[in-house]
């Protein structure tokens, strides 16, 4: 079952990673573009021959939009994630290790970060971002969600930390004399960040849902700078009265198969990788026939 | 011995389950447990003594499975479903492990631990008889009434496992099984604790099957005692009887090895304890056995019965018409180098 | 009977012992509960080690022996810094180490070197044997090319019997078993070259069969590298073979300490002739009720007044330090005794609430309860010291009657016993003679 969870997982990522890289070479048109060969393309036109997914009201080409979007979201999830293991996990295991003040200080600050709705520090991030000079492209949504993610890497990693700080082993490479950074290094650090792989993946998925969320609050992507799925959606919003399906449902069923794929790779990768929910294969065997022993009688 | 045996394993196997071929952990283990006697299944890490004694209660994890009989009562405990067993467990067989945490609830507090085991088992106590027995059976083990209504984390090791065996007694089974019950506590405890058990016959009627690697307390508390290797009992006996002359030369290195305040030379036993999915042919001490005939792992050895009452599975004690001729001489080996110790 | 094996051993040098202790205190702050903290009451002070004076002469193996929460471990590792002291001073060759820095610590480690008890978790399951038996010369910068660090840590396998040393390089820890592990442990320890070997119960985790062999090899390298050891741990068995002298503490502090010979054939204090009787002998002809101490090693967190080992003592009398918590044991013990017996009930409701003689104190003031008169109470102490006089408890009781409407019960003054000279050993036992001042 777990196997077909990940292999599951991992067919449908792999699919919109390509989808993400390969995009201009499978989509035909780009994401806002509205004419082609001189033709206008129709304004929420049905889905056809030349438009499969139909067009949008700004006659953009659904299907284009939801191939470039998946390259938006997978950008910017990753380099949201790359910053938050950058900032987390280091902060993680030197407040675990080191402990005192700044454990304190770090637990405090983490906490309450953890304690906001992702969604609201998010938005208020990229708020504050899109009117600075950073402007509201990919790097702004990215910075707003990984002050999203830092504390949750930061507590796992924190409290991974602690536990493996006092294992005897640990103890063992302090007694030889190893300063705190080799310890860190080679003692608990590789032990730790075997936590890591599954718990990004989880988190890639719910990224992926708070891009949407941005987008689709009008807080995400600009237009202009890319194709983003939620905000499709939330432009789809005001179609759906018209019975105009075509513009909502495919960015929408994008959003969900990414986020469904990377939950299965992660849950995939937690059962395969976690000892404790790993259920070892147990043989069927047989006992074999009794050979007529002659045992000592032992008659009661 | 007198009267009927409280419990009776006849060719009792137990094997867990592997992706490739099983492990062998008990592998043919025949043991009486007499009424009110003190037994003592003693050996090294990987002999499968645990695995004996759980396996004797039902009580085994998941991929491993059972075979034999495992005589209580009339019934073989092998055949019977968990519903039974579970039945059974408590008021007949008790089991005190070596982690005096592992049965106590820390929400709970000691009262209702006793009053939870005892109304399951008979629920027409009175709340007033749960508590008379709850308190005699803790005062028997040296916990006062006072302390009736503590946690369990307020008592310190020792006390928890006084409380463990109180919870095992108060429903008075015929048989205790203890799993290393002393081997996590410091020395005086463990003296004091050793002292109950072996009390347990005169106190409460029950026999008990005290599962351990240390010969010392064996040699103390236990009246019979059995010395498992590889799966298999190597010898078993009156306790004064095997200590004297021991029979089986593992029995034999065992004793030399243990380190005593009598010590005054090291030994130990080369090679290490053999794998248990594929263990040597014939006897399964062979490898390390100092008086290891050519015999030895050619054909597995026959249980032999001594004249004192003793049982002894080792060709050294014949029969000798089934040696085959010739294979009376040592066996011929390499020496073990430490990559094969343990 | 000392063995063949360390009579051949080097006798240890006159002069400046390795490492002198001096009155050395750690302690642990236990944090209090929420609600203390929010009142102001500090969390309790553990005192893990109270004031232990010992040398570890050159050459010697020191045995430190105690069971749990005596301290032993603490001291060990305070000694080796991985704890910080809260007092006294840790002289090593002549120079004051207990408070350096973290950093100037390390230096010393490649003299000073340890091995823990469970060789399944000491080392690093990352890490093969190679790099881990070879990591102390490269965190101390010893060794940089790489084929004479693998040369070095082959020799080194090759002295701890782990032979062809080719066969261990690229193994990981779980590969090898529970004593193949200590000897790649042990290796590790030696790789630098130390002088002084920490030994935590090196060999409690391994079985019988196995233990010798660890040993023999502890003692073949004390011989071959003159190393000294600090032997810790709580078996007194393998301490008789091992150890040139020996130290027993209790609740953190020295309470017997000697040349082992002596200490084994004339044991002084009630604590060590206890712990020696209580070792499970493989001799069937001795039978268990070993006329044991009662009770458990104490909460460290709050000693019993005087001696701490006096609540446990046969032999206790007036100065032991005798307190309100002992009359609690004295009436729980009885009520457990006699569980079943209606006078418990009877008795506990006499008596009333017994938790105020939680708080340790020579002077006991009870007030009866509801309903009741004081002499009540007494009436029943008394009956209780006469169905046994010889109770230690009633030695350390000064005054017992009613007064007003409590019971007032006080003890002779507690007398903290000090380590003092008698015969070949030093033992800290009011029995051989109860110092001036309290």
């Amino acid at each position: 079952m777990a196997r077909a969870m990940f292999w599951a997982g991992v067919g449908i990522t792999v699919f919109f990673i390509a989808l993400a890289v390969f995009a201009p070479l499978l989509s035909r048109y780009n994401f806002t573009q509205y004419t082609s060969g001189g033709h206008r393309f129709p304004q929420l036109g049905h889905p056809s021959a030349a438009h499969w997914m139909g067009t949008t009201v700004q006659s953009s080409d659904v299907m284009s939009r939801v191939v470039y979007g998946a390259q938006t979201e997978l950008e910017v999830v990753a380099i949201a994630l790359a910053m938050s293991l950058t900032v987390g996990v280091p902060l993680g295991l030197i407040s675990g290790y080191f402990g005192g003040i700044l454990d304190r200080a770090l637990v405090l600050l983490m906490d309450a970060l953890f304690a906001f709705p992702y969604l609201l520090i998010a938005i208020v991030i990229a708020f504050v971002l899109a009117t600075s000079s950073i402007g509201g492209g990919i790097l702004t949504a990215a910075i707003a969600i990984t002050a999203a993610y830092v504390p949750l890497y930061f507590r796992v990693v924190r409290n991974h930390v602690i536990s493996v700080r006092e294992e005897p082993y640990v103890d063992a490479a302090r007694a030889l004399g190893a300063p705190p950074r080799t310890v860190i290094r080679k003692y608990v650090f590789f032990n730790v960040v075997q936590n890591v792989p599954p718990i990004a993946t989880l988190n890639a998925a719910d990224a992926i849902l708070l891009l949407a969320s941005l987008g689709f609050l009008g807080y995400g992507i600009q237009p202009s700078q890319g194709a983003e799925w939620g905000y499709d959606v939330s432009r789809a919003v005001s179609d759906a009265s018209s019975g105009i399906w075509w513009t909502g449902l495919f960015p929408g069923l994008a959003i969900v198969l990414l986020v469904t794929g990377l939950t299965l790779l992660g849950e995939g990768l937690n059962e395969t990788l976690n000892p404790v929910l790993r259920r070892r294969r147990f043989g069927r065997f047989e006992f074999a026939e009794r050979e007529p022993r002659e045992e000592a009688l032992l008659d009661r | 011995m007198s009267g009927d045996p409280v419990l009776q394993a006849r060719d009792l196997r137990v094997y867990y389950g592997t992706p490739g071929n099983p492990v062998r952990a008990v592998d043919g283990v025949t043991l009486d447990i007499g009424e009110s006697e003190v037994v003592g299944l003693v050996g090294e890490s990987g002999c499968g003594k645990s695995t004996l004694g759980r396996g004797i209660l039902g009580l085994l994890p998941d991929g491993a499975r059972a075979d034999g009989e495992v005589l209580y009562g009339g019934r073989n405990l092998v055949t019977l479903s968990s519903r039974e067993l579970r039945r059974l467990r408590g008021p007949d067989l008790g089991l005190v492990f070596q982690e005096p945490m592992t049965r106590l609830n820390p929400l709970l507090r000691i009262s209702d631990h006793f009053r939870e085991t005892l109304e399951q088992h008979d629920p027409s106590l009175t709340d007033a008889e749960v508590k008379r027995r709850s308190l005699e059976t803790l005062g028997r083990m040296g916990i006062p009434p006072t302390r009736f209504r503590q946690y369990p984390h307020e008592f310190s090791g020792g006390m928890r496992q006084r409380i463990m065996i109180a919870l095992a007694l108060v429903l008075r089974p015929k048989l205790l099984v203890a799993d290393e019950p002393t081997t996590s506590l410091d020395v005086i405890v463990e003296g004091q604790i050793l002292a109950l058990l072996a009390d347990l016959k005169n106190n409460f009627g029950t026999a008990l099957l005290l599962i351990t690697h240390n010969l010392g307390i064996v040699a103390e508390s236990c009246d019979r005692m059995a010395v498992m290797y590889a799966g298999r009992i190597a010898e078993e006996g009156p306790v004064r009887e095997v200590f004297a002359d021991p029979a089986h030369p593992y029995t034999r290195e065992l004793l030399r090895s243990t380190i005593s305040l009598d010590t005054t030379e090291l030994h130990s036993i080369p090679g290490a304890p053999p794998n248990l999915i594929d263990p040597p042919p014939g006897c399964r001490f062979h490898p390390r056995c100092p008086d290891a005939m050519q015999v030895c792992n050619q054909l597995e050895p026959i249980e032999q019965r001594l004249a004192d009452g003793r049982r002894v599975l080792c060709w050294l004690h014949g029969p000798s018409e089934r040696i085959p001729p010739g294979a009376g001489a040592p066996l011929e080996r390499e020496a073990i180098g430490v990559a094969d110790e343990a | 009977m000392k063995p063949e094996a360390a009579a051949e051993a080097v006798e240890p040098a006159e002069g400046e012992p390795l490492v002198s202790i001096r009155d050395l205190r750690t302690y642990y702050s236990i944090r209090g509960s929420f609600a203390d903290r929010l009142v102001g009451r500090e969390g309790g002070v553990v005192k893990a080690v109270d004031g232990v004076s010992l040398d570890i002469r050159r050459g010697e193996v020191l045995g430190l022996v105690g069971e749990s929460g005596s301290g032993k471990t603490t001291l060990g590792r305070t000694l080796l810094g991985l704890v910080r002291a809260s007092g006294g001073s840790v002289e090593f060759e002549g120079r004051e180490i207990s408070g350096l820095p973290e950093r100037k610590f390390r230096e010393l480690r490649r003299q000073m070197q340890v091995v823990f008890q469970d060789p399944h978790a000491s080392l690093n399951p990352a890490m093969t044997i190679a790099q881990a038996v070879g990591h102390p010369l490269q965190i101390h910068g010893l060794e940089r090319d790489r084929n004479q660090l693998r040369a070095r840590v082959s020799d080194v396998l090759e002295t701890v019997g782990l032979a062809p040393a080719e066969a261990y390089l690229d193994k990981y820890p779980g590969d090898l078993s529970g004593g193949q592990k200590q000897r790649a442990v042990i290796a590790r320890a030696l790789i630098l070259n130390p002088v002084l070997l920490v030994a935590d119960e090196p060999v409690s985790m391994l079985d019988m069969s196995v233990r010798a062999k660890i040993l023999e090899l502890m003692l073949a390298l004390k011989r071959d590298f003159e190393l000294t050891y600090l032997y810790i741990t709580h078996d007194l068995a393998t301490a008789r073979f091992f150890c040139d002298r020996i130290a027993i503490m209790y609740l953190g502090r020295i309470v017997e300490t000697g040349p082992a010979d002596a200490i084994y054939a004339d044991p002084k204090h009630p604590y060590t002739q206890a712990l020696l009787r209580a070792i499970p002998e493989p001799d069937p002809a001795r039978a268990v009720p070993r006329d044991l101490p009662r009770g458990e090693v104490p909460d460290a967190a709050s000693p019993p007044l005087g001696c701490s080992f006096h609540p446990r003592c046969p032999r206790a009398f007036e100065p032991c330090g005798w307190e309100s918590r002992d009359l609690r044991d004295l009436l729980e013990t009885r009520w457990a005794r006699l569980a079943g017996d209606p006078r418990v009930e009877e008795e506990q409701e006499a008596v009333g609430d017994l938790d105020g003689l939680d708080r340790p104190s020579p002077e006991v003031r009870m007030s009866a309860p509801r309903g009741r008169q004081p002499e009540e109470v007494v009436a029943l102490l008394e009956r209780i010291r006469a169905e046994d006089p010889q109770e230690p408890f009633w030695r350390g009781v000064k005054r017992l009657e009613a007064s007003g409407t409590h019971v007032a019960l006080d003890f002779q003054l507690p007398k903290d016993p000090r380590l003092q000279p008698v015969d070949d050993v030093s033992v800290a036992c009011h029995l051989y003679g109860v110092p001036e001042s309290g």
